[in-house]
């Protein structure tokens, strides 16, 4: 009769409309200009990147502010994989991933060493400390960095067919195939994280979230799990700084490894978004995309209203904009939390 | 001798590190609070100092003392109006608060300021040197860490000779038991927060005269600063200052080896340190 | 000189005091008694502001207190020798008994040395950090801290718990001394005789309710054990 559900009216209407989406994102290139597409790319890339960095800290508790080593050490291997290997870029994506991954294991078992808010540190000075090795890889162009090669973007897979769909010249058959790379990379996140936090884990990071404690002593490894979210954020990222770095071609360590555009930016997103839930950053993206447009013109004012309104936004609404709607309409548009469903109980408890 | 003259260069610059990392340290003593705005804070008083030199016509030392009680204020300010109202049991808010003001301040400085490298003149100073037979040491270095020795003496002082340090120990240990003794803890932490920016413009005085510094730098200073008190152990002044000079001679050494290795060698002692002893070289016994 | 008026209190959804009227007169010794959870400690936490009410729930000379800080609520002459002792792990014997002191300064019957007087033990181990100190000698350090500031009234939680037969004895020994400085005592105890033998007057509390108030001469056993238990001895 009593029963624990996820099911909201809200997420019923969710899983109708997001297919919709993406199958309408799929085939917006057909219509959309190249700078649309470039837009959008940025877009789906942060709020890939944001989607990931809330499992992290909104989450698994987390704080990060080293996440750019994972972009960087992702973009770099992929790099590696076309330049010293010759693997097609869209191949040597997963390398990115892998790399990102190996990177994670000694990163964590530094920062994990380091208590509550020293962790944001620590990993900060691990990204630093892979931001110059990787500024003496000097087969990748050292401390300026390097381009793909001319031969391994122009034939990067799938362009062919995208040339001859749409008609479109080669740079922006790349840019479609990044976007639709960047769409399935940002489904296959959200997608994952959504089942993460609906399965037994999530549960577990609720649990830990709530009282660490007291989810040690019913069982839950907390070890174990800060481990296995780490891991899994560090691939995740380290996957979508390749992509990143596919689309724009052009690496060095101080893009790739750029604390204020991989870190900084997404936390941002993430905060004015509303930090814990998965409709959040996606709120966030759309309100940091249009400030960024706005203030594209006054440079570094941007950076510093920015982190402005994400300091307002934690003093006065600290469960970001999203938070606001979600308290005044209860609205959940993926909803993680189990309630229990049945007929009322008499009295009350 | 080269070697003997690298390893006295990396303590004295022990002795700035030292500055950078004292206010972090208070700060996270008596509130558990890690600002990540400090460097950008150590930044934004450089620029204060050069002003005084620069549009007031004063000598640096006084353009410094000047700027402590501006610092103060703003120290206090800051705790009080932002601070104090996200510092709790959850360690997000300030940690993205401070982060977010870091970004802020350090974009604030770069609009006001510009990308240019500045450095507050000291005149003759800049290059004097102290012949001490088997190696040659600067003044303005050999000034920095004498600093930082008074700094601590005078801080671990107030510390543990003075009501108000008793306020800070006490609160520290146990906020609501120093409630019910009458000591405020928002204030006692507006108070330490001001301090730590007292000390945070000694340390700018001393970064602005030995080396150039623009808007951006502020992050790394605050890795250094960090880097030092967790090799120190949390909770020691001393152990803070040995964090400095173990991240300063390994800087040294790495660069005389190959200038490009400077940072990453400071970065790798540290790691080193987390490896071996991951609470510090000095530990604090009550934690 | 104190009095609260249906205080109320929460933790989250849970309700631990429900309309609670105690008053303390000056000069006066009142006990506090009941079992675990009664909602004892609770009370001493409401009253000292380490929990938050509405302003008119807890009154000081006539004045709404209720809503004030610890800090403000302890400059006014109440002072709180808290649940475990608490005592300051970093700072030695004296440091904690300074710490007592320096946020009130009136003048008093009470000082370093009236309180080193009072408990000469800790005269001896004044340097000693106070986490080398005995659970006896701890409580000893928690009452002198409290009355540093010359309070008008002392709130003791518990003060006897955890403690040997012999160390309590001493410890209530200084009660009647600490009377005569002139401050009322409030005495949360769940040792019944202990809080009967030294007290006026004794309000028995039980879950979140005061079931008793009487003079604790007048009190008797049958009174206490339905009052204490809710049933009739």
């Amino acid at each position: 009769m009593y029963r624990l559900t996820t099911r909201t009216r809200a997420g019923t209407v969710t899983a109708i409309i997001v297919p919709i989406f993406i199958v309408a994102a799929l085939a917006l290139p057909a219509v959309a200009s190249r700078g649309v597409i470039q837009d959008l790319f940025f877009i789906l890339t942060m709020l890939t990147l944001a989607q990931i960095w809330n499992l992290l800290a909104g989450y698994g508790g987390l704080v990060s502010v080293g996440q750019q080593a994972f972009v960087g050490i992702g973009a770099y291997a992929m790099f590696a994989g076309v330049i010293l290997l010759g693997w097609n870029p869209v191949l040597a994506i997963p390398l990115g991933g892998l790399a990102a991954l190996v990177l994670a294991v000694p990163t964590a078992f530094f920062a994990f060493r380091l208590q509550g808010a020293y962790f944001a540190i620590g990993t900060w000075v691990i990204a630093e400390v892979t931001r110059l090795l990787v500024a003496q890889w000097k087969a990748l162009g050292g401390g300026t960095g390097t381009s793909l090669p001319r031969e391994a973007t122009s034939s990067i897979l799938g362009t062919d067919a995208v040339r001859a769909l749409f008609g479109v010249r080669e740079a922006a058959a790349r840019d479609v195939m990044a976007y639709w790379l960047a769409l399935a990379l940002l489904v296959a996140v959200t997608g994952g994280i959504y089942w993460l936090l609906r399965s037994r884990l999530g549960l577990a990071l609720a649990a830990v979230r709530d009282n660490v404690d007291a989810a040690q002593s019913v069982g839950v490894d907390t070890g174990r799990l800060r481990w296995a979210v780490f891991l899994i954020a560090a691939a995740a990222t380290g996957l979508t700084g390749a992509l990143i770095f596919l689309q724009t071609a052009r690496i060095s360590p101080s893009a790739a490894f750029a604390v204020t555009d991989w870190t900084a930016n997404v936390i941002f997103i993430v905060v004015i978004g509303g930090i814990g839930t998965i409709e959040g950053p996606i709120l966030g993206v759309l309100v940091f995309f249009a400030l960024r447009s706005a203030l594209a013109d006054y440079g570094s004012w941007y950076l510093m209203t920015l982190g402005l309104i994400a300091v307002v936004v934690m003093l006065f609404a600290p469960k970001g904009l999203w938070g606001l709607i979600a308290s005044r309409k209860g609205l959940h548009l993926f909803p993680v939390r189990r309630r229990l469903t049945g007929p009322k109980i008499k009295g009350g408890i | 001798m080269i070697w003997l003259d690298t390893l006295v260069q990396g303590i004295l610059l022990g002795g700035l590190y030292a500055l950078f990392a004292a206010g972090l340290s208070l700060v996270f003593g008596i509130m558990r609070l890690v600002n990540l705005a400090h460097g950008d804070l150590i930044i934004l008083a450089a620029y204060l100092v050069l002003m005084g030199v620069t549009l007031l016509g004063l000598s640096p030392w006084i353009a410094a003392l000047v700027a402590m009680p501006v610092m103060f204020a703003l120290g206090w300010l800051l705790q009080t109006a932002v601070l104090n109202r996200v510092l709790g049991k959850d360690i997000l808010p300030p940690l993205l608060v401070t982060f977010g003001l870091s970004v802020a301040l350090q974009n604030g400085l770069l609009e006001a300021f510009s990308a240019d490298s500045r450095r507050i003149p000291v005149g003759a100073l800049e290059g004097a040197s102290l012949d001490l037979g088997l190696v040659t040491v600067g003044i303005m270095p050999l000034m920095t860490f004498a600093s930082a020795i008074v700094m601590i003496i005078a801080l671990n002082a107030l510390f543990y000779h003075t009501a108000l340090g008793r306020a800070f120990r006490a609160t520290s240990d146990d906020v609501v038991t120093a409630g019910l003794m009458g000591i405020e803890p928002k204030r006692i932490f507006a108070i330490a927060t001001g301090i730590a920016m007292v000390v945070v413009t000694l340390a700018a005085l001393y970064l602005g005269m030995r080396a150039n510094f623009d808007p951006s730098i502020g992050p790394a200073r605050l890795i250094y600063a960090f880097e030092a008190v967790i090799i120190g152990g949390l909770g020691s002044l001393w152990g803070t200052l040995a964090g400095g000079i173990i991240i300063g001679v390994a800087q040294t050494f790495g660069a005389a080896l190959n200038p490009e290795w400077q940072i990453l060698a400071g970065h790798i002692a540290f790691l080193a340190v987390m490896l071996l002893k991951p609470r510090g070289l000095f530990p604090r016994a009550v934690d | 000189m104190l009095e609260t008026r249906g205080l109320t209190a929460n933790y989250g959804q849970f309700r631990a005091l429900f309309g609670v009227d105690i008053s303390v007169a000056a000069g006066e010794c009142v006990a506090i008694i009941g079992a675990n959870g009664a909602g004892k400690s609770t009370l001493m936490r409401s009253i000292t502001g380490v929990i938050g009410n509405e302003p008119g729930m807890v009154l000081h000379r006539g004045e709404p207190i209720g809503a004030l800080s610890s800090a403000e609520i302890m400059k006014r002459g109440i002072a709180m020798v808290p649940e475990g002792r608490r005592l300051f792990p970093s700072l030695t014997v004296e440091e904690n008994l300074l710490v007592g002191g320096q946020a009130r300064k009136v003048p008093g019957p009470w000082n370093l040395d009236a309180v080193y007087d009072l408990f000469p033990i800790l005269r001896e181990r004044r340097k000693s950090p106070s986490t080398a100190l005995s659970g006896g000698q701890q409580q000893m350090v928690a009452i002198g801290r409290a009355l540093m500031s010359n309070p008008q009234l002392l709130l003791c939680d518990e003060i006897s718990l955890g403690l040997a037969p012999v160390v309590i004895r001493d410890i209530y020994a200084a009660l009647p001394r600490i009377r005569e400085g002139g401050a009322a005592i409030v005495l949360v105890e769940q040792d019944i005789g202990k809080a009967l033998a030294v007290a006026d007057r004794v309000y028995c509390m039980m879950e979140g309710r005061v079931t008793l108030a009487a003079r604790a001469a007048e009190v008797t056993r049958e009174d206490i054990h339905s009052a204490y238990f809710g049933v009739a001895a």
